[in-house]
């Protein structure tokens, strides 16, 4: 796993400039009492890659579900660009420009690999939009180019239920690409992966990620290592350490919780 | 439209209206029970639990008859036999249809809901070939016929009383039995983690048979208590689905609190409206304040905040 | 990888999304062949009527092949729909037979005989503008349309579905047969709204009648056909495809998922009314026996016999199951709900995409195979659009 080209750090948490891309500010979720999420701050700046690592029911996904407005959120903020997230439906948060990926690969079984791409493009998606929808050169290039880049080509006219776990990986990663979010958020991109698929999923991430932010939330240390700008340790619904990979490793409260087992 | 009652008067008909409403609400709880359980904790739709309940009234049906011609030194207390015997026929209607046919569609609710349609259609016809097209109803025993003179003007059938004693010691027998015993804790487990439960050792084919054959049994033995108050034909069942599926919605489809609660508000809602209103009027009005209420509030009455 | 052979090529060039492939024209050039010449041309004029009676039912099958199928969302009250199509055409109808020399005899002439008998003096408001018949063309769509709408936006918005959805559509149908039985002075209660004459001058009970009656639904239902098909056809066919498997993933691609799902529920409410105004028209009548739960129930399996993801099985399942429904119940009237019954069962656990989907998966690739010769790629044994929702 080369990943090279991503290893110039961006602006340090100290210096952050106030026009953060995201701006995660004194965000907390409760279910039933229980805070799975408890003031967590944190800014991603523009074209920075943002892991974030925790263990287990330490508040990641609900994080991104939040970010995404899967979640209703019970106090805090998120700004993206200025924008408020809260308060905003999860069409309209994907329309301003921020790309989910899911945990499990989420992709429609029943369609073709190609119709997949297609329903992410980003035309037509009002209900009279998709109705007169035209499938011309345009979505068909951008399709081919994308099914090019995430080593599906081949399978385009497949059922997408055909693929194995890693193409699926892929697949959707694809449909975010297509859809070309400016934020993009990755839940455990190569978690159930074999290695030479997890080797081809850094590739392409290495392709995707250029010109754009990302937050990824994930388990391989070795992964993260190579990818990461910049590292935010949640635990237990809080935040435990913010910073570089080197500063995160070596704080004793990390190496307590999570590094140390 | 007041105006012609006096104060004493109106008192005793909403005491005796108020009564009514009770009735219904024994009623409405002892066919929402059984489906409480197995839509609630199972997630099944089961669209002939109707000709299930029916299945009890005619058990009882025939346990009358039968006691009246055979056994009339018994007649007194034949009822309390066919309960038991109506609770025995449904539940092991239940348990060979959920082997035959629930538990291949585990996966597909709304597949569930159709074939159980079916279901309850060939439930019907067998009731009108068997038992023929007419309503029949039962012979009471004296005991139950008559009312207690509460004052001058209230009095209340002893029938009534009769059902609403049924439905609570019923009430009481599933609350101890889904939150007290081991069976009850199986099935909480098993509906909570199917997979889980499999693994720490519970049959979740055997839970998952008698829990579908507990809610049918529940539905036999309102069907039974049900003959008590009203006549019984081949298609009655059908007439209380709708309501009885709103009952249980309403209340929030897990939670035994909230069907009590949800068939309480329902049936005295409806017996209030029923003074004021037409029958059916007083019917459309709650019906439909129930699904207004849902459609702005799905989750029903009771339900927890949970993580999805 | 797991298919070298590939045509990709070829697809850039090459329309790879026709609005319908070669064996769909077929199909509907069989269906329109038989509903428009083979039937008129083999029955007698109470027959022909009887067909046109259950190619009414055909349009709520198409609507439940788009919403059930395709969308996932099984409606248990499209006789609502049809009702209320059905009651608008009869409400003009009623008004147009009730002038004021047909009905002198009343003590309130002009008004339907049925308010008569109910003490009703006045027209009530909501019969005014049934005066007017294109007008009531009008209502015939937009009441059940915007009744559907009311509906599902409610529920769809707070994420309302499956079954869900089923109890309370049902719930809903229960509802409106009470309401339009209670209410017998407004609507003719149980008897629903009968004795209907004319429309627009034109008396619609003479044979002649009944047989362009039957060539205009025919056509309707042809017409309704290929707007389901550019329906189906189009993006929105695929993001329902789509919103069924993995709904939170559309809803994560910037789509609104219940603005797609209200679509699909009001087109599916727009068909039926539109087969209920037909029955009206061709039946000469329309009561709350076709509003209630047990025949929208029955209008679902119509679309399950015939394949819930097939238009044209959703008609052939119509015709076939009433076909079977009338010969049963002339021969032998009580084991027509045993077999209904088994009907609904075996449907679900035997053959759950219906006639289409062993059309498609048993009698399709054999032809294929035997047309083709050796040249076929061994046949694809999954349909188009793939198993059942949920």
């Amino acid at each position: 796993m080369n990943a090279a080209i991503l290893s110039s750090p961006v602006v340090g948490a100290e210096a952050a400039p106030p026009d953060h891309l995201l701006a995660v500010e004194a965000l907390t979720v409760s279910f039933d009492g229980f805070k799975a999420v408890n003031d967590v701050s944190f800014y991603v700046e523009p074209d920075e890659i943002r892991v974030i690592i925790g263990p287990n029911g330490a508040g990641k996904t609900t994080v991104l579900d939040l970010i995404c407005g899967r979640t209703k959120a019970s106090a805090g903020s998120i700004k993206y660009k200025g924008q408020e997230l809260t308060k905003l439906s999860e069409s309209a948060i994907v329309q301003a420009g921020v790309g989910r990926k899911f945990q499990t690969p989420s992709i429609y079984d029943d369609l073709t690999v190609f119709e997949n791409l297609e329903i992410s493009f980003p035309r037509g998606r009002s209900v009279f939009g998709a109705l007169t929808f035209k499938r011309d050169a345009e979505v068909r290039d951008r399709i081919h180019a994308v099914a090019e880049t995430i080593f599906l080509k081949d399978q385009l006219r497949e059922r997408a239920e055909f693929l194995s776990h890693g193409q699926k990986q892929w697949l959707e990663i694809g449909m975010l690409l297509i859809q070309d979010p400016e934020l993009l958020m990755l839940d455990e991109p190569v978690a159930g992966m074999s290695v030479g698929e997890r080797i081809k999923t850094a590739e392409l991430l290495n392709q995707i990620i250029k010109g754009r932010s990302v937050l990824v939330i994930e388990h391989d240390m070795k992964f993260v290592e190579d990818i990461a700008h910049r590292v935010t340790v949640l635990h237990q619904g809080k935040v435990l350490s913010e910073g570089s990979m080197d500063r995160v490793k070596n704080d004793p409260k990390v190496i307590e919780v999570y590094l140390g087992h | 439209m007041l105006g012609d009652y006096s104060l004493g008067d109106l008192g005793a008909i909403f005491a005796m209206q108020g009564f009514a409403g009770l009735i219904l609400f024994s009623v409405y709880l002892l066919m929402a029970l059984g489906l409480a359980i197995i839509f609630g904790q199972m997630g099944v739709i089961n669209m002939a639990h109707g000709e299930f309940m029916i299945l009890g009234a005619y058990v009882t049906y025939l346990c009358s008859s039968l006691c009246q011609s055979y056994l009339p030194a018994l007649f007194p207390i034949y009822f309390f036999v066919a309960m038991g015997l109506a609770f025995l026929a449904s539940g092991a209607l239940g348990m060979l249809v959920e082997w035959s046919l629930i538990r291949f569609l585990y996966k597909r609710p709304l597949d569930t809901l159709l074939a159980t349609w079916g279901l309850s259609l060939i439930l019907q016809q067998a009731y009108r070939s068997i038992f023929g097209a007419r309503e029949v109803g039962v012979e009471l025993p004296s005991w139950l016929i008559g009312s207690v003179q509460v004052t001058d003007t209230i009095e209340i059938p002893i029938n009534g009383l009769f059902v609403m004693a049924v439905t609570i010691l019923i009430t009481l027998c599933v609350a101890l039995l889904i939150f007290r015993s081991r069976f009850g804790q199986q099935v909480r487990a098993v509906m909570s983690n199917r997979a889980m439960a499999g693994a720490v050792g519970i049959d979740t084919e055997k839970v998952d048979r008698y829990t579908f054959g507990l809610g049918c049994g529940i539905a036999g033995i309102a069907g039974s208590a049900f003959t008590m108050i009203g006549s019984t034909g081949p298609t009655s069942g059908q007439l209380y689905i709708v309501d009885t599926f709103l009952i249980v919605v309403f209340g929030g489809a897990a939670s035994l609190l909230g069907t009590i609660a949800s068939a309480f508000s329902i049936s005295q809602t409806q017996s209030t409206l029923e003074f004021f209103l037409s029958g059916s009027m007083a019917k459309v009005i709650t019906l439909l304040a129930v699904v207004g209420i849902l459609m702005l509030r799905p989750q029903g009455l009771f339900t927890l905040k949970v993580r999805r | 990888m797991t298919n070298p052979v590939q045509t990709l090529t070829k697809s850039v060039t090459v329309n790879d999304n026709p609005f319908m492939k070669p064996v769909e024209w077929l199909s509907l050039l069989l269906l329109a062949g038989v509903i428009l010449v083979v039937l008129p041309l083999a029955l007698d004029g109470f027959r022909l009527n009887l067909v046109g009676k259950y190619l009414t039912y055909a349009f709520v099958a198409l609507g439940l092949v788009i919403c059930w199928g395709y969308a996932g969302i099984l409606s248990l009250g499209q006789g609502v729909f049809f009702g209320l199509g059905g009651y608008c055409m009869a409400m003009y109808l009623k008004l147009e037979a009730s002038s004021i020399e047909n009905t002198k005899i009343q003590s309130t002439p002009g008004i339907p005989d049925f308010m008569d008998w109910n003490q009703i003096t006045a027209l009530p408001w909501f019969w005014q503008p049934f005066k007017s018949l294109p007008l009531t063309l009008i209502l015939v769509v937009a009441v059940p349309v915007l009744f559907a709408m009311l509906i599902s936006y409610a529920m769809f918005k707070r994420r309302v579905g499956g079954t869900y959805f089923a109890i309370i559509t049902q719930a809903i149908a229960a509802i409106l047969t009470i309401l339009i039985v209670g209410q017998q002075g407004y609507t003719g209660g149980i008897n629903g709204i009968t004795d209907l004459r004319t429309l627009h001058g034109w008396d619609i009970r003479t044979d002649h009648a009944k047989v362009i009656l039957y060539f205009v639904n025919g056509g309707l239902l042809i017409a309704c056909i290929l707007a389901a098909q550019y329906v189906k056809k189009s993006k929105l066919g695929r993001i329902l495809v789509a919103m069924r498997d993995k709904e939170d993933r559309v809803r994560f691609s910037g789509y609104s998922v219940a603005g797609f799902k209200v679509f699909a529920f009001c087109l599916a409410a727009a068909f039926a009314a539109i087969g209920g105004a037909m029955f009206t028209l061709q039946v000469g009548f329309m009561s709350p026996s076709f509003v209630g739960i047990v025949p929208s129930i029955e209008m679902v399996i119509y679309a399950a016999v015939g394949g819930r993801l097939s238009l044209f099985g959703a008609v052939w399942g119509t015709l076939l199951v009433n076909w079977a429904k009338t010969s049963f119940s002339e021969s032998f009237p009580d084991l027509w709900l045993f077999g209904l019954g088994a009907l609904f069962i075996a449907v679900v656990l035997a053959f759950p995409n219906g006639l289409a989907g062993i059309w498609r998966e048993q009698i399709e690739p054999r032809l294929t195979r035997r047309v083709k010769g050796l040249r076929a790629p061994p046949p694809a044994i999954v349909p188009p659009h793939g198993a059942p929702a949920e």
